[in-house]
């Protein structure tokens, strides 16, 4: 349990997956301009992470793994599938936000309207491909763990896109030198929010 | 198929989609595409350069494929072919780079997998190569990757010099220099630093081209 919550409070501050890996950096800067909207694909980008790195981590583990077809007969113990991963991650998150859009759509017709274009492109997100990779490489050791990882790293990246998006809101009305304007200063606020976000490096649960 | 053209290979249009992502319509500080990649392996040089070739790999083959396959999709479910192409060649450059360069390939980690999820790519398909001819598309996918390459040689170029004071792994800050007081500034080698480089490449980029600074 311990370690469940240590991995959640890590994913989310210190290993914030903008802040440390700069996943995400895309739609990070392309939809950070209103906070509304900022909000609507942050929660989007949360879910679809809380469910795919524990849907991936399964199949990592079950499936593609050096051994993990063991369990089917122990005559499949040295198929080493691992050199699938990346098309099996992405087909996954793709079917998935395929599943989730249509789903928003019939049940919640306002919700999709105000997401829009944001919603397919999720799938290239590339917070969420990185969250399935990470999950891999770092070996969680349940699917507990690999769970807290994804809705972690999710929470992590919606709090960094909202936080931009209110300093966005704010500079428009800050003298800023012409050159920098837009993308520019948010490459630099960006790395100065880095910068505060080391602070937290080091912290133990 | 492109000698079935009466345009020669390299016209001028040609050339223009070659070398204009160099500068006036680069991938990472004019499009905003492939930021991900471009910040986290450039701690070092040679990283970058693998990563940069890697890319222009996928970017140039991945046009080239969906240029020919782009009569024969359904627009409905084209994300995902987009994405099944893309993942295979770069499952190929994966496998490539852990044969011949082992140990780039361990400090590049998950970042090579995340060629796939590189906007560059797909934007480039998305924005071009279903529009447009095989040699074209090709043509674009090599103009983007390179100058994608170009923005991670300048970043690593100054994060590895003023942060462990090497170049390509060789030391150039002299011995005398540390002797004296010099110490690298670690901080460079840091993440945040990659985004305030690249900040400060698009200031001094857009003072120089008035055209793209942002209304």
């Amino acid at each position: 349990m311990e370690s469940i919550l240590n991995i959640f409070i890590k994913s989310i501050f210190i290993d914030n997956m903008v802040f440390a890996f700069f996943f995400g950096m895309c739609s990070y800067i392309a939809v950070s301009k209103s906070v509304k909207t900022a909000m609507g694909l942050g929660v989007a980008v949360t879910f679809v992470m809380a469910v795919t790195v524990p849907l991936n981590y399964l199949l990592n583990e079950f499936i593609l793994l050096p051994g993990a077809l063991s369990w089917i007969s122990p005559s499949l113990a040295s198929v080493d599938l691992s050199f699938l991963s990346f098309i099996v991650f992405i087909a996954v998150i793709a079917s998935f936000v395929q599943l989730v859009e249509m789903a928003v759509e019939k049940f919640s017709p306002t919700l999709y309207n105000q997401l829009g274009i944001f919603l397919p492109l999720i799938a290239v997100n590339c917070a969420i491909m990185g969250g399935s990779l990470f999950m891999q490489e770092r070996a969680y050791a349940n699917i507990g763990e690999a769970t807290a990882f994804g809705l972690g790293s999710g929470i992590g990246w919606w709090l960094a896109i909202v936080m931009m998006a209110a300093i966005r809101e704010k500079i428009t009305y800050s003298n800023v030198p012409a050159p920098l304007k837009g993308v520019g200063i948010t490459f630099i606020l960006t790395g100065l929010m880095g910068i505060a976000f080391m602070t937290f490096l080091g912290i133990q649960l | 198929m492109s000698s079935k053209e009466k345009e020669p290979l390299f016209s001028a249009k040609n050339i223009k989609l070659l070398t204009s992502p160099f500068s006036q319509s680069n991938p990472v500080i004019v499009q905003i595409l492939g930021i991900c990649s471009a910040l986290a392996v450039t701690a070092k040089m040679k990283p970058a350069f693998v990563m940069a070739i890697s890319v222009t790999v996928v970017t140039a083959f991945s046009n080239l494929i969906m240029s020919l396959l782009r009569k024969t999709i359904p627009s409905r479910i084209r994300i995902i072919v987009q994405l099944v192409v893309i993942a295979a060649l770069v499952i190929l450059v994966d496998q490539v780079l852990k044969a011949y360069v082992y140990d780039v390939s361990k400090q590049l980690s998950v970042f090579v997998g995340l060629i796939i999820t590189n906007c560059i790519i797909m934007g480039r398909v998305e924005a071009f190569a279903l529009g447009n001819k095989p040699w074209p598309s090709f043509l674009d996918g090599i103009g983007n990757g390179a100058g994608y390459g170009i923005i991670l040689i300048i970043i690593s170029f100054f994060r590895e010099l003023l942060g462990s004071g090497t170049l390509w792994g060789y030391q150039v800050i002299p011995d005398w220099c540390y002797q004296h007081g010099y110490s690298n500034n670690s901080l460079m080698l840091l993440p945040p630093m990659a985004l305030i480089i690249v900040g400060l490449i698009i200031w001094i980029h857009r003072s120089y081209n008035k055209n793209l600074i942002d209304k």
